[in-house]
C-alpha cells in the first residue's frame, strides 16, 4: 500500500474508532477540518510509526506540523526516503 | 537499646525441626537456637552495624536469625541493588562489618570485618542476644540511591505476632525475603514455627514450582507479576496451596480471578504494604481494591486517610525513620504518603497507580496500571505493560506491550489486538485507549518481582 493510502486508511479507521465523522479526504483538505481532533492525530502518528517505521515529527527538530492532508502525506513521503 | 533476651528471633525458635530450602541447599534453621551459620564468629559482630550482603536468600535468612539481638543494626541488601550505590549505603548506615557468602558481590571485600555465612549450621557457644536490633530495609525506587528505612522487630512482626503457630503450614515465596513483603513471610514462618521454601537466583519458574510441589507447600506469596508468570507455566498445576498471598504491586481483578480459578480451594488475599508504612491491611474477599469502610475506622491500630488522591497511613508498624538522612518519613501528624493513588468506585477504593508513574496526554493524566487492569481482563492476556510514548501532538500517547497466554488461542494476533482495543474503548475514555498494541513474548521483571517501568 502506498504511503498516501496507508495514511488515508488509518485516518478512516481512527475516525471510526473515535466515533468521529471524517470529511472527504483530498490533498487540499485542511487537517483541522478533517474531523479528527488532536488525540486522533496523536494516535495517527503513533500508528503510522508502527506501519511505516518513521515518525517524521519527532525525528526532525524543525518539523512544522503540516496544514493540509497533502502536506501531511508529503512529510511522510519525504521522511521515508 | 537493650531489651529482654527472650525477645530475639533466636530465642523464639521452637524445638521442632523446621527448614529453609532453596534449589541447592536445605538448612534446619531451628538448630540456630544452639548453633551457628557464621562459623562461630557471631561474637565479633556484637554491637556492630552489619551489612547483610549474601548472594543467596537462604544464607541471608539464616544470618538474620543469628544476628538479631546481637548486631546493633542489620542493613539488608536486596539482590538487585546497583553496585554504584554500595558506597553511599555503607557510609549512610555506618557499616563496620559485612556478612557475605560464596556468591556475594566482590565490592564488599574492602570492609575490614567480613564474616562468611554458610548454609550449614555447626554447634557453637553463642553470645547473648540482648540488643533491640535495628532492621534496615532498602526501598525499591527505580532511580537514585535507595532509601534506607529503619524498622524494629516488634514493628515488623506486629501484624501477625498474635497468631498461634500452626504446624500444618509450609510457606513458599516467590518474593525475595530481602524486600519488605518477602521479609514479612520470612518472619511469619520463623515465629510461626513453619518451614519456608525460597527461590534461587536464576531458577526457572517451572523448577521453583516443582520444588514447591515436592515439599507440599500450603501457603505461597508472590507479587502479581510473579503470579502471572507462574500461571504461564504448566507446572502451576503441580501445586495446590490453601493460601495464596499477593503483595508488592497492585492486584487487579484479573489476577485475583485467575488465581481463584486455578486454586479453587485456596484463600486468595492481597496485602497492601510499603517499606516505609509497613503492612496496612489485607483484603480477602477476592475483589480488587479495598472497602471504603477501611478508611473510616481504625483497624488493627492502622489509620488511613486519602488526601489529594493518595492513600496515607499512620500505624504502629510504620518505619521509625530513614537512616543516613534527615528527611522525614511521615508528615507532621505521623501519616506516611507513598504516592499510591486511589479512586473511589462505589463502596470500594481501587488503586490506580503511582503518583510518579503518570502519563500526561495533552494535559489528561493517566495511570498505566489502570489501563493494564482493563487489558488484563481479556481472557487471552497474561500480562501487560502500558507506557507513555512521546507524541509530537499531545506530548505523550498510550501504548501497550502485551504477553498472551501460552497456547495463544484462536483467531490470530490481529483479532486479539482488536478485541483488546474494543475492551479498552468500552471501559475507558478515548485518551486512555492505547494507540497501538504490541504482542511481545515476555516483559522485563526486576529481581524485586515487579514489572520494570521505564519512562519512554
Amino acid at each position: 500500500m502506498s504511503i498516501k493510502l496507508t495514511i488515508m486508511d488509518q485516518m478512516t479507521q481512527i475516525a471510526r474508532e473515535h466515533g468521529k465523522h471524517l470529511a472527504p479526504l483530498s490533498d487540499d483538505l485542511a487537517l483541522l477540518d478533517s474531523g479528527l481532533d488532536s488525540l486522533g492525530f496523536a494516535v495517527l502518528v503513533a500508528r503510522l510509526e508502527d506501519k511505516l517505521g518513521i515518525d517524521p515529527f519527532t525525528a526532525s527538530e524543525d518539523a512544522v506540523f503540516p496544514v493540509t492532508l497533502g502536506d501531511f502525506v508529503k512529510v511522510y513521503e519525504h521522511g521515508a526516503r | 537499646m537493650a531489651h529482654a533476651e527472650a525477645q530475639s528471633l533466636r530465642r523464639r525458635l521452637g524445638s521442632a525441626e523446621r527448614f529453609f530450602w532453596d534449589r541447592a541447599a536445605c538448612a534446619c534453621y531451628t538448630f540456630l537456637a544452639r548453633g551457628t551459620c557464621l562459623g562461630g564468629r557471631l561474637g565479633e559482630l556484637a554491637g556492630r552495624s552489619v551489612l547483610l550482603a549474601t548472594g543467596s536468600q537462604l544464607t541471608a535468612a539464616l544470618a538474620l536469625i543469628e544476628l538479631d539481638g546481637v548486631a546493633r543494626r542489620i542493613t539488608i541488601l536486596p539482590p538487585d541493588t546497583a553496585p554504584e550505590h554500595f558506597a553511599a549505603l555503607i557510609t549512610g548506615a555506618e557499616v563496620n562489618a559485612v556478612v557475605i557468602d560464596a556468591s556475594s558481590p566482590s565490592e564488599f571485600f574492602d570492609i575490614p570485618l567480613r564474616v562468611a555465612c554458610a548454609p550449614t549450621i555447626g554447634a557453637s557457644e553463642l553470645p547473648p542476644a540482648r540488643l533491640s536490633t535495628e532492621w534496615v530495609m532498602l526501598t525499591s525506587g527505580t532511580t537514585g540511591v535507595p532509601k534506607m528505612v529503619a524498622h524494629s522487630l516488634a514493628g515488623l512482626t506486629a501484624s501477625f505476632a498474635a497468631k498461634a503457630p500452626d504446624s500444618s503450614v509450609t510457606w513458599a515465596t516467590f518474593y525475595d525475603i530481602r524486600r519488605y513483603g518477602g521479609l514479612q513471610i520470612f518472619l511469619r514462618a520463623v515465629l510461626g514455627g513453619t518451614s519456608l521454601l525460597l527461590s534461587s537466583a536464576g531458577e526457572p519458574v517451572a523448577d521453583h514450582l516443582a520444588r514447591m510441589a515436592a515439599h507440599g507447600i500450603t501457603h505461597v506469596l508472590g507479587t502479581p507479576t510473579h503470579w502471572r508468570r507462574a500461571l504461564m507455566s504448566p507446572a502451576i498445576k503441580k501445586i495446590a496451596p490453601l493460601y495464596v498471598r499477593l503483595s508488592g504491586e497492585i492486584a487487579d481483578q484479573a489476577i485475583l480471578d485467575a488465581l481463584r480459578g486455578t486454586f479453587p480451594k485456596a484463600a486468595v488475599s492481597h496485602a497492601f504494604a510499603s517499606t516505609e508504612a509497613g503492612v496496612a491491611f489485607e483484603v480477602s474477599d477476592g475483589l480488587e481494591g479495598f472497602p471504603v469502610s477501611y478508611v473510616e475506622q481504625v483497624r488493627n491500630g492502622v489509620e488511613m486517610k486519602i488526601e489529594d488522591g493518595s492513600l496515607r497511613i499512620r500505624s504502629p508498624r510504620t518505619a521509625s525513620r530513614y537512616v543516613g538522612t534527615a528527611t522525614s518519613l511521615a508528615d507532621k501528624d505521623g501519616f506516611v504518603d507513598n504516592g499510591d493513588m486511589v479512586e473511589r468506585r462505589g463502596d470500594r477504593y481501587v488503586f490506580t497507580g503511582r503518583r510518579g508513574g503518570i502519563i500526561n496526554i495533552g494535559g489528561q493524566k493517566v495511570h498505566p496500571e489502570e489501563i493494564e487492569a482493563v487489558i488484563n481482563r481479556h481472557p487471552q492476556v497474561r500480562m501487560s505493560l502500558v507506557r507513555g510514548k512521546r507524541s509530537p501532538i499531545t506530548g505523550a500517547i498510550v501504548t501497550a506491550d502485551v504477553v498472551l497466554e501460552s497456547g495463544g488461542g484462536s483467531g490470530g494476533v490481529d483479532r486479539v489486538k482488536d478485541d483488546i482495543l474494543t475492551l479498552c474503548r468500552d471501559a475507558l475514555p478515548l485518551y486512555k485507549v492505547p494507540a497501538s498494541i504490541s504482542i511481545v513474548p515476555a516483559l522485563d521483571v526486576a529481581a524485586s518481582g515487579k514489572l520494570v517501568r521505564r519512562q519512554g
